[in-house]
């Protein structure tokens, strides 16, 4: 079984799009995993039934009990996230700022700091209109642990891939390089790139690709409006080169790329040009993913 | 004046956004925009302005010093991240793992947890004319935005005085790097695109903003593609839309060279106005009693 994850680096190169294609052509030989829980979108196109919704608890979080508070104020003199604020002269703990580190509970002389595990989010074990399943989630609003999160859906994800006989997760990755887009890369097999050839997605492309490459997975990557600035657009295929990365596909600037999404449609049902260029890349992302060892 | 731009959905158009308007608001008076997308910062590429300060950002973690440590455990106890462990005889610290807490550190019986500095990332100044740019990376591998972009606003505060136009470049999604980039902020301004993703997300941010009790509005980039499903979220929710900005390829070409996009195409430079003007307005009219709330609520 193998773990393909598409990523972007840079937000709105149309991944989601991209990889909701993927799904579709893949169908019923897949497990989809989104794991781009911060804003999750892949739903939006697959019409899945939020089936076995389960609550994700993850960290602490410091609750103060005001009775036994004698406000001698260690635990704000502790706290390195300015997460104890004093508000009406009490001191309370601030929910977006705590990283529930429990410190503050653990120097408390009344003990009046209790921590709890919050809910962080919802997962979600959906069928999906590709005759498949779909592991998702949504992240609670200001949550930490998303790394968790993605963690969670892409294990639950391989489970059903592997007890299903699947030959693959494919998994909508999150963008930047911070935490959940280290938890989403670790384990796959093969990476898609999504870029775009803009001075900006070129720069993002650079970065995540760094993290890649520390992972040592083997990528291929798609330029998404291929033909919106030539000069970049090569830069782009020289650095690919450099990297060795498989240049899978140029998709050309096309209003129908958007136009399928607004319709709740994946490109490749929308569009046949744009379907026929994304399908050629699925079968190259199928072969490069062939070569790849299983991973453990 | 803080200013946080910000989006659910990433690639909406905050970076766009944030490097016209700071430059816009510079030609009359002076402005402070900083990127705290900080895992990848974009508005760089956009502003052409000399480098005048850059520094290396450091988070703190512990180092295991062997010679008094009696091996009790408790570091490992007191941390709830894993980011201690005591292994047979020894103590290991896994620094991205570490939140900087000090729990460990401070909590040892024989001072075996020193705090020590490893730097997370680097911090760089520019000027040109009333505009000043702020922009931190994160070192590739660090998982942690959270401590820089923090750091970066301290920067910022203790740089620019009350009077200075603040822009903060947020990063996208709604989970603790964006939060800790709006904390601060006196208004939000939400960049969507007008299809069901943007929407979607849009959502979501909006949401986020409001469990902050931020006053915010938004702005419509790419407005043409897709459909009027913002449109009408937003006049349902009583939600401003303070400006829009068309979808041209002109603009997406102008924007792949890395090139600033008010001073060529009007539609922008009208944007740019009308969000500049907004700005001023609530400045006048919120500014006061914005300030004496700060203090007495929770973020």
């Amino acid at each position: 079984m193998k773990e393909i994850v598409v990523i972007s680096g840079k937000g709105g190169t149309g991944k989601t799009s991209i990889t909701a294609s993927l799904a579709y052509l893949g169908g019923e030989d897949l497990i989809v995993a989104d794991c781009d829980v911060d804003a999750a979108d892949m739903h939006l196109l697959m019409a899945p039934d939020f089936g076995k919704p389960e609550d994700f608890f993850s960290g602490e979080l410091a609750y103060i009990d005001q009775d036994a508070c004698i406000k001698c104020g260690k635990c704000q003199a502790v706290c390195r996230f300015d997460a104890i604020p004093i508000i009406d002269s009490q001191y309370v703990v601030d929910p977006l700022g705590c990283e529930g580190c429990g410190y503050c509970a653990r120097i408390c002389p009344t003990e009046a700091i209790t921590n709890s595990q919050p809910n962080v989010g919802k997962c979600f074990i959906s069928s999906i209109r590709t005759g498949t399943t779909m592991v998702h989630a949504r992240l609670s609003i200001g949550a930490d642990n998303s790394g968790k999160l993605v963690a969670k859906v892409k294990n639950e994800a391989k489970a059903l891939a592997e007890i299903q006989n699947k030959i693959a997760v494919l998994v909508d990755g999150s963008p930047g390089v911070g935490c959940p887009v280290v938890s989403s890369l670790s384990g796959a097999s093969f990476t898609v790139l999504v870029t775009e050839p803009t001075v900006s997605g070129l720069h993002d492309l650079r970065r995540v690709y760094e993290l890649v490459k520390k992972f040592g997975i083997k990528a291929g990557c798609i330029i998404n409006k291929g033909d919106i600035n030539p000069e970049v657009s090569r830069e782009i295929k020289d650095f690919l080169k450099e990297e060795n990365i498989v240049l899978l596909s140029e998709i050309p600037y096309n209003v129908k790329f958007t136009e399928a999404m607004t319709n709740g449609k994946t490109i490749v049902e929308y569009d046949k040009d744009l379907g026929k260029i994304i399908s050629e890349s699925w079968e190259k992302i199928l072969r490069a993913t062939r070569s790849v060892g299983d991973p453990e | 004046m803080k200013i946080a731009i910000a989006s659910g959905k990433g690639g909406t158009g905050k970076t766009t956004l944030s490097t016209n308007l700071a430059s816009y608001i510079a030609e009359s008076r002076e402005c402070a925009l900083s990127d705290l997308d900080v895992e990848e910062p974009n508005s760089g590429l956009f502003i052409k302005a000399e480098l005048i300060h850059e520094e290396d950002k450091f988070k703190k973690i512990p180092e295991w010093e062997k010679s008094r440590c009696e091996l009790c455990g408790n570091c490992q106890t007191v941390c709830n991240f894993n980011a201690v462990l005591k292994l047979g005889k020894m103590i290991m610290v896994f620094p991205e793992l570490c939140h900087g807490c000090y729990a460990c550190s401070e909590l040892c019986p024989t001072g075996s947890l020193p705090m020590k500095q490893k730097k997370m990332g680097e911090l760089k100044a520019y000027k040109s004319g009333n505009l000043n740019f702020i922009e931190s990376r994160l070192i590739i591998g660090e998982e942690q935005a959270v401590p820089l972009i923090k750091q970066t606003i301290d920067y910022v505060d203790e740089h620019f005085s009350d009077e200075v136009i603040k822009i903060f470049d947020s990063p996208p999604g709604t989970s603790c790097p964006v939060i800790e980039a709006t904390r601060d902020a006196d208004f939000v301004i939400l960049v969507t695109e007008p299809t069901p993703f943007g929407l979607h997300d849009l959502k979501l941010a909006v949401e986020t903003v409001k469990q902050m009790g931020k006053p915010f509005a938004v702005v419509i980039n790419r407005h043409g593609i897709g459909n009027d499903c913002v449109e009408l979220y937003c006049k349902e929710d009583n939600i401003d839309i303070i400006a829009s900005i068309p979808n041209d390829r002109l603009i997406a070409e102008t924007y792949s060279r890395g090139d600033l996009l008010y001073p060529t195409i009007p539609s922008v430079k009208d944007a740019v106005r009308s969000i500049s003007t907004y700005i001023d307005n609530f400045d006048l009219l919120d500014n006061g009693s914005l300030k004496s709330k700060k203090t007495g609520q929770i973020k």
